[in-house]
């Protein structure tokens, strides 16, 4: 059994009171409870507050390019689909630079999880608007107020009929382990949205505006249910849903490629024996 | 025996199998074959055509002088007629195009007529056409036959049985109405030959070379590579992935290739545009990937079918930051099939990203050869799995090593954790920010494993007079041209050609002193299919040495030889 202890890392280099740390706190506790050792899984990430979790961490780490998490993590997947893979990222390295892989992940339901640290800013760049900053907010480079409509993650992946989408929030660890262990045992694309306050550049959302406004769904509320789950996904403002907002059970992409059925590619030696007679296809 | 046979018609007609079945039919019969294309970028309509050269001789290029032109539409009578050479014949079918001619040189044969009549279906108007140029040629039908029958032979025997007659209807009524006309004499017929295209040699490298996985987006003139490895991925256990878009898929291969397996990506240059931050990406982590860039005239969509050598000063400067890569341009699908070899077994032993540069016309020229060593392949195993790593007391996927190398540990198959960073990094592969770790990396990334990595590449190939005073030089799809050029000019000049196939790190004078030759030459030509000479300025930039002249051409059509050897003329005189 791992403890805590064998997941610290690196000392992190957020600001002091940033929701990331609870965000590292939790994560670390999931893997714990989980049973997951260091050396089994990998976490991608790529680049941003949220993208230097890994390094927090003790795990088989890629941090790679910004917005770029999802495609490594994917051919991470297709190669080792008995490793479990986690992307750490942030609303801009998601949604913002990596927006159309988001899509194509979600249409693909390659079994990855991705941990998004959503704070509504551009931290590591210092305060300019992100995906996800609030229509009117006012920011250095947002001088007349973010003119843009703020992006819901969560209703896109409804429409996307993205195979588990949920959301939580830093300021509630007990919710957010729960959510990360469903997202990790969910089979599939799994989007998990994370309310988190930045302390240094959102002075809006912060961790008391989310603290006003969260809700966890109640039991009876049903996430296989599309059309509900699209209504739960468009409700933003005054009260703010945290929970599973929709899933559904659909083959992964691994599984339906024949050539891994038997077993991981990675696995799979390479013989020359075996393919030499292809050059006979030529005379 | 030298002959060369155009196919004309509309995009969808058939062109390509009437072509490709003849050019299939040649080799199979031990002939030398080179074929080329020349087609517009759409799928129907159009006009395109199909070039078959055959020979009793090697043959590495094509010729604009044609012997038989098969027009299947009206514009390949316009176009073609007046390339036709002395006793060339244009075949056509007067009812399909609804034009008569009388004049000797044209041969009026209904294909769809005949079709119809034995074949009982129009369709098999293109098997009539193949039927009919063997006539021509005064071949037999043997060997058209057992393509026939193993093309056919999932479509039953109905079909088979109705080509065949196709074909025999086509092949009589040649033979009968050519008379004094055709007067081919077909050399004797040999051992059969190989006959393979640059984009088949690319996927067939790969395959050889344990490629397990290829993610790409399509973009002419790469896609070829993708379909092909997709054919055969059921066979050979390869994971062949379309991405979104080619950042998508330069950085789904680095991920393949960091979960332990050999990994390739390939795009023409418009989308490695796109791949560039990712080439980055795989300096920094050192994780090794190769990169197949089919080239095609730009800037932005340029002519997306045609051909062009415009992006090596793209690729060798491409990638922010500073980095070793390793760029190979093969002239041949020989060259093609041993460089993508090597191009694998480099990336894996250097963690290093590897390119294969094509352009179009190397991608769609088919060539015969006597056929591959599959003993000359190199296959090394240089990653650390399970037992082999969980033996280390300590993993550090970035440690420093005598030669910059430190093994490449697969993750998840061993106690250790495997650590990358597309930040600078230390040993152990977290992020850092201190001079000395980044002034160590640095040394480590490049100049420890630059040495090396240049020992590997191999100097140009020389051909033709040893006491050369005419030398042309070039790179990538102009070696058979230069090829037959040096032949066709030997008699009267003392010619020889160097061409460079491994072009960076750029190939030292050491093991051939290939400047040396160039100094004692009294006309050093450059000949490139671009508008810059971005070859010419490699080598000043590379050795200081300056052409005398240079010959280059940038309409999107390759050279032919007709045209090299006039054009090195009008330089000698």
């Amino acid at each position: 059994m791992p403890t805590v202890d064998d997941y610290n890392g690196r000392t992190p280099a957020w600001c002091p009171g940033c929701g990331n740390f609870g965000i590292l706190k939790t994560l670390k506790e999931t893997l714990v409870e989980i049973n997951f050792e260091p050396h089994q899984f990998t976490v991608v990430s790529g680049i941003g507050q949220a993208a230097k979790t890994p390094h927090y961490l003790r795990c088989n780490t890629f941090n790679g390019l910004h917005g770029r998490a999802i495609p490594v993590a994917t051919g991470i997947k297709l190669c080792n689909h008995e490793m479990p893979v986690i992307i750490t990222t942030g609303d801009g390295d998601c949604y913002g630079e990596g927006g159309n892989h988001l899509i194509h992940a979600m249409r693909r339901n390659v079994n990855v999880k991705a941990f998004v640290h959503n704070n509504q800013i551009y931290g590591l760049t210092k305060g300019q608007s992100s995906p996800t900053t609030m229509e009117g907010m006012v920011t250095k480079a947002q001088p007349f107020g973010s003119l843009s409509e703020g992006l819901n993650p969560v209703a896109i992946a409804v429409a996307f009929d993205c195979s588990f989408v949920a959301r939580s929030f830093s300021g509630d660890m007990e919710h957010l382990k729960q959510m990360m262990k469903e997202a990790i045992h969910h089979k599939g694309f799994a989007l998990l949205d994370i309310l988190q306050p930045c302390v240094t550049f959102n002075k809006l959302n912060t961790f008391q505006w989310y603290r006003d406004r969260v809700y966890r769904l109640g039991d009876d509320y049903d996430p296989y249910d599309r059309v509900e789950a699209f209504r739960k996904a468009l409700e933003w403002g005054e009260k703010i849903p945290i929970g599973i907002i929709f899933r559904n059970e659909r083959p992964t992409l691994e599984e339906k490629i024949p050539v891994i059925r038997e077993a991981p590619l990675v696995n799979q030696p390479f013989s020359l024996d075996k393919v030499k007679e292809e050059i006979n296809r030529f005379y | 025996m030298d002959y060369t046979i155009r196919i004309g018609g509309e995009a969808g007609q058939g062109i390509q199998t009437v072509g490709g079945t003849l050019a299939g039919v040649f080799a199979k019969s031990g002939y030398h074959v080179f074929t080329n294309q020349d087609y517009e970028s759409r799928v129907r309509g159009g006009h395109n055509f199909y070039q078959v050269r055959l020979s009793d001789k090697p043959v590495t290029a094509s010729r604009d002088n044609l012997d038989i032109v098969v027009a299947l539409d009206g514009e390949s009578i316009l176009r073609y007629e007046r390339a036709l050479g002395e006793k060339g014949i244009l075949v056509y079918d007067s009812a399909a195009l609804q034009q008569q001619h009388d004049k000797p040189h044209f041969l009026n044969v209904p294909f769809t007529g005949l079709a119809e009549e034995h074949g009982g279906s129009k369709i098999m108007a293109n098997t009539v056409a193949v039927g009919a140029v063997l006539g021509m040629l005064g071949m037999k039908l043997d060997i058209l036959m057992e393509i026939i029958q193993s093309t056919f032979k999932k479509k039953g025997e109905e079909v088979i049985q109705g080509n065949i007659k196709a074909a025999t209807a086509g092949h009589s009524y040649a033979v009968d109405n050519c008379g004094e006309r055709c007067a081919f004499i077909p050399a004797s017929q040999s051992e059969k030959k190989m006959l393979i295209d640059g984009t088949s040699s690319v996927a067939l490298g790969a395959i050889m070379s344990g490629c397990k996985f290829y993610s790409a987006y399509p973009m002419t003139p790469s896609t070829g590579v993708m379909v092909y490895l997709a054919s055969r991925a059921g066979d050979y256990g390869i994971v062949v992935e379309q991405a979104e878009d080619e950042i998508a898929a330069i950085n789904m291969a680095l991920g393949a290739s960091f979960a332990g397996v050999r990994a390739m990506t390939g795009t023409s240059g418009g989308g490695f545009a796109l791949m560039a931050e990712g080439l980055s990406l795989a300096g920094m982590t050192e994780t090794p990937i190769v990169i197949f860039e089919g080239q095609r005239p730009g800037p932005a969509t340029g002519f997306p079918t045609r051909t062009e050598q415009g992006d090596l000063l793209f690729i060798l400067h491409a990638g922010h930051g500073e980095f070793p890569r390793v760029v190979f341009a093969p002239g041949s699908p020989e060259q093609a099939f041993y460089l993508t070899n090597k191009a694998f077994d480099m990336a894996e032993k250097y963690q290093i990203p590897v390119f294969v540069m094509s352009d179009t016309y190397l991608a769609d020229s088919e060539w015969t050869f006597n056929g591959f060593d599959v003993s000359k392949l190199r296959y090394k195993e240089y990653r650390l799995r399970s037992e082999q790593l969980n033996a280390l007391d300590e993993y550090k996927r970035h440690a420093f090593t005598e030669d910059g190398v430190t093994p490449l540990g697969v993750p998840g198959c061993s106690g250790h954790l495997v650590v990358t960073d597309s930040d600078e990094h230390d040993e152990e592969g977290h992020i850092v920010e201190d001079a000395e770790t980044r002034i160590k990396m640095t040394e480590k990334r490049l100049f420890k494993k630059l040495p090396r990595i240049k020992e590997e590449i191999e100097p140009p190939m020389f051909y033709g007079n040893d006491r050369p005073e005419v030398v042309i030089v070039g790179w990538g799809s102009t070696f058979g041209v230069m090829r037959e050029a040096v032949d066709d000019l030997s008699g009267e000049n003392r010619i020889a050609m160097l061409h460079f196939s491994e072009l960076y790190p750029f190939p030292s004078s050491e093991k051939f002193d290939y400047l040396g030759l160039l100094r004692n030459a009294s006309l050093t030509i450059c000949v490139e299919n671009n508008a810059t000479g971005q070859f010419e300025q490699l080598v000043r930039a590379e050795t200081g040495y300056e052409f005398n002249r240079n010959i280059r051409k940038y309409d999107g059509r390759p050279f032919v030889r007709e045209e090299l050897v006039s054009r090195i003329t009008s330089l000698i005189m």
